[in-house]
């Protein structure tokens, strides 16, 4: 679960984190009297994703018609296909410096993962790229926690002056606080800036949550804007459905098999419409799956690829069936069943009257493409 | 021989008394596993499945020789289960729950490596060895006895790669899942190298996805200290595009990491033939 910039600097602040005067609106009026505090002032459009500075999501402005004129063209302008939640009116700050840090989870050790850069803002990516050792990094096992003492030690060897400096642990301190508190998957201060009077204030803020630990945090809840009408559809219905680009439409238990049947779709030379698992939890839901399979208008042969385990392929067999017997399936289907419940299921099919019935997925994944074929 | 787990191993269950608990461990006595006790918060005292059932796990170790552990309950109280477990010093705990948070992971599995246990998963099918025991749900009616050790991720694309590995004469000396979550307890290194050292064991299946770095790791340690037994590997997701997950939480790829193109060149690069579709990993046996 992301979090727009306005919510991460509420959180940063909350926790001792400094941040740029600021407020959040959705219309001009609200945002009139800081401006007249605070001019000239910087307009951040608030979107889930990044590059928008690039994209003219960023502007500033120093009087009122000015300034309501480009709050309105902001909230108008999408950012990758996006329009935003608001726009975040800040203090500009006269920047001296750009630094970078940010806490992430490091899977191959099961510690977090602290980075710290004196270059930030958007040179980090060469940063990464050409000068790797520039970037200070520091493992942190969770049953230890951040210590003082360590992060000096790292702050110490920039040769940062000292004011800075200590300004610097305090911010890693609260950063990596909010870090476990929240159970982020990335907790980032892009830039980190270093203000002409000498003070490090968090220029930008990109937190994201564990959707595991959402339910922690119900007030950040919001719909993934980046899910296809087909995916909230089946994310509804607890179906686990990814759409990709090709014209195979794609039904399987098991999220490895399901994995591997896109690429036995590809090994056959056709490319995949989508990735849609049941599971354990779902497989009694296979009439709804294979809908929303069909309801992709790109898909022209369905492959259905079951290994009963969990999951018993007479019920989900039942489920196809259905959908077969109701016509909702309007292009060919291809089935290969075996394991649990997987002989019943079989003759479930065919007392349906689907003919495209298989055991094992050899000769089934070369019957989708033959198929595939023959409808175009 | 076999790894980690054999019909003498004492099995306790978290969670035996609840519905996904109850099914599974009825499963795993029929194979002939021994499970000798379970454990349910303010269930203690009564019977189940004719085995005892305990409040804590420090109770049930305190009445039985525990090798093992399988957990069974829902992901909201899981990870006080799992490091219940760790604590008592249970030597082996399969964490079957899926939906852990990976904050919650990362402490139970540092407590583990600390205290000197092996956790496997979160999010794991669990492990079996063919004609003796098992803990987890892998569906035992697709393999048997014989000389392949088979290290995965997944659930049902193990048991999909025992399929074609027994249509072509492989039986498997144990089976095991490490788990599909972001971050595990225990590696495929960690068991590629128990089954190497595994009598019974002569050849080696590897059964990647793509998202991580653990199969690259693998095959860097297969690269430097050669190959003992002949080992072959099947990576899902090679079609999978960037930035969307497919199912398991770890199966991902971000940015540059995660390919099923960099998991196959690694592998490619120690020896290791990698196949195209699940069928054909026998051939390269």
């Amino acid at each position: 679960m992301k979090l727009y910039e306005y919510e991460a600097k509420d959180i940063f602040r909350k926790n001792g984190l400094r941040v740029p005067d600021g407020i959040a609106v959705t219309e001009p009026a609200q945002g009139l009297a800081f401006l007249e505090a605070h001019k000239p002032a910087v307009l951040k459009t608030q979107v889930l994703t990044g590059g928008r500075g690039k994209a003219g999501g960023i502007l500033f402005s120093d009087n009122a018609k000015d300034f309501s004129e480009k709050i309105e063209r902001l909230k108008k302008l999408p950012i990758k296909g996006m329009l935003p939640r608001g726009i975040l009116i800040e203090e500009k700050l006269d920047v001296r410096q750009e630094m970078y840090m940010s806490c992430t989870i490091s899977r191959s050790t099961a510690e977090i993962l602290f980075m710290f850069s004196l270059t930030g803002g958007v040179e980090i990516e060469s940063v990464a790229e050409n000068n790797p050792e520039a970037i200070r990094k520091l493992s942190i096992n969770v049953l230890d926690g951040m210590k003082p003492s360590q992060i000096e030690a790292l702050v110490a060897k920039t040769g940062l002056e000292k004011k800075i400096a200590a300004q610097v642990c305090e911010a890693a301190l609260a950063l990596y606080r909010i870090f476990t508190e929240y159970r982020c998957q990335i907790a980032e201060i892009n830039p980190l800036v270093v203000t002409g009077d000498g003070t490090v204030v968090a220029g930008d803020a990109k937190m994201e949550i564990f959707d595991e630990a959402a339910k922690l945090h119900p007030e950040y809840f919001k719909e993934d804007l980046t899910c296809t009408p087909l995916e909230k559809r089946a994310r509804a219905m607890d179906l686990g459905y990814v759409e990709l680009s090709g014209n195979v439409g794609v039904i399987g238990n098991g999220a490895g098999l399901n994995m591997a049947t896109l690429d036995i779709i590809s090994f056959y030379g056709a490319k995949p419409a989508n990735f849609l698992e049941v599971s354990g939890r779902t497989y009694g839901k296979a009439e709804d799956a294979v809908g929303i399979v069909v309801s992709n208008p790109n898909v022209k042969v369905v492959f259905g690829n079951f290994f009963g385990c969990i999951s018993r392929c007479d019920v989900i067999a039942e489920g196809l069936a259905a959908a077969h017997t109701k016509g909702s399936i309007r292009m060919p289907m291809v089935i290969a069943m075996r394991g649990t419940g997987a002989k019943e299921g079989l003759e479930t099919l065919k007392k349906a009257g689907i003919t495209e019935i298989y055991e094992d997925d050899i000769e089934a994944g070369r019957r989708v493409a033959e198929l595939l074929k023959e409808a175009k | 021989m076999s790894i980690l787990i054999n019909g003498k191993s004492s099995v306790m269950i978290s969670g035996l008394t609840g519905r996904e608990g109850t099914y599974h461990a009825k499963l795993m006595m029929d194979l002939g596993t021994r499970i000798v006790c379970g454990v349910t918060p303010g269930k203690g005292g009564i019977e189940h499945l004719g085995v005892p059932v305990y409040n804590t796990v420090r109770e049930a170790m305190a009445k039985h020789d525990i090798d093992a552990c399988g957990v069974f309950v829902p992901a909201r109280v899981a990870a006080a289960a799992v490091e219940e477990s760790v604590e008592a010093g249970v030597p082996l705990i399969v964490a079957v729950t899926e939906g852990i948070c990976p904050h919650d992971a990362m402490r139970f599995i540092s407590l583990a490596r600390r205290r000197g246990v092996r956790v496997l998963g979160p999010n794991t099918p669990g492990l079996l060895t063919p004609g003796e025991a098992k803990i987890g749900v892998l569906a035992s009616d697709f393999v048997k006895k014989g000389p392949v050790g088979v290290v995965s991720r997944s659930g049902t694309l193990t048991v999909e790669i025992c399929y074609y590995l027994q249509k072509n004469g492989y039986g498997q000396s144990s089976v095991v899942g490490i788990g599909g979550d972001m971050m595990v307890g225990t590696t495929f290194l960690d068991i590629y190298k128990l089954f190497e050292q595994d009598g019974e064991t002569e050849k080696i299946v590897v059964v990647g996805e793509i998202g991580g770095t653990m199969e690259e790791d693998l095959a860097a340690y297969i690269s430097k200290t050669g190959l003992k037994k002949k080992t072959a590997a099947f990576i899902a997701g090679r079609s999978a595009p960037e930035g969307k997950r497919l199912g398991h939480a770890g199966a991902i790829i971000e940015g540059r990491m995660g390919t099923a193109q960099s998991k196959i060149e690694a592998f490619a690069k120690a020896g290791v033939p990698v196949a195209e579709v699940p069928w054909s990993i026998a051939e390269l046996l």
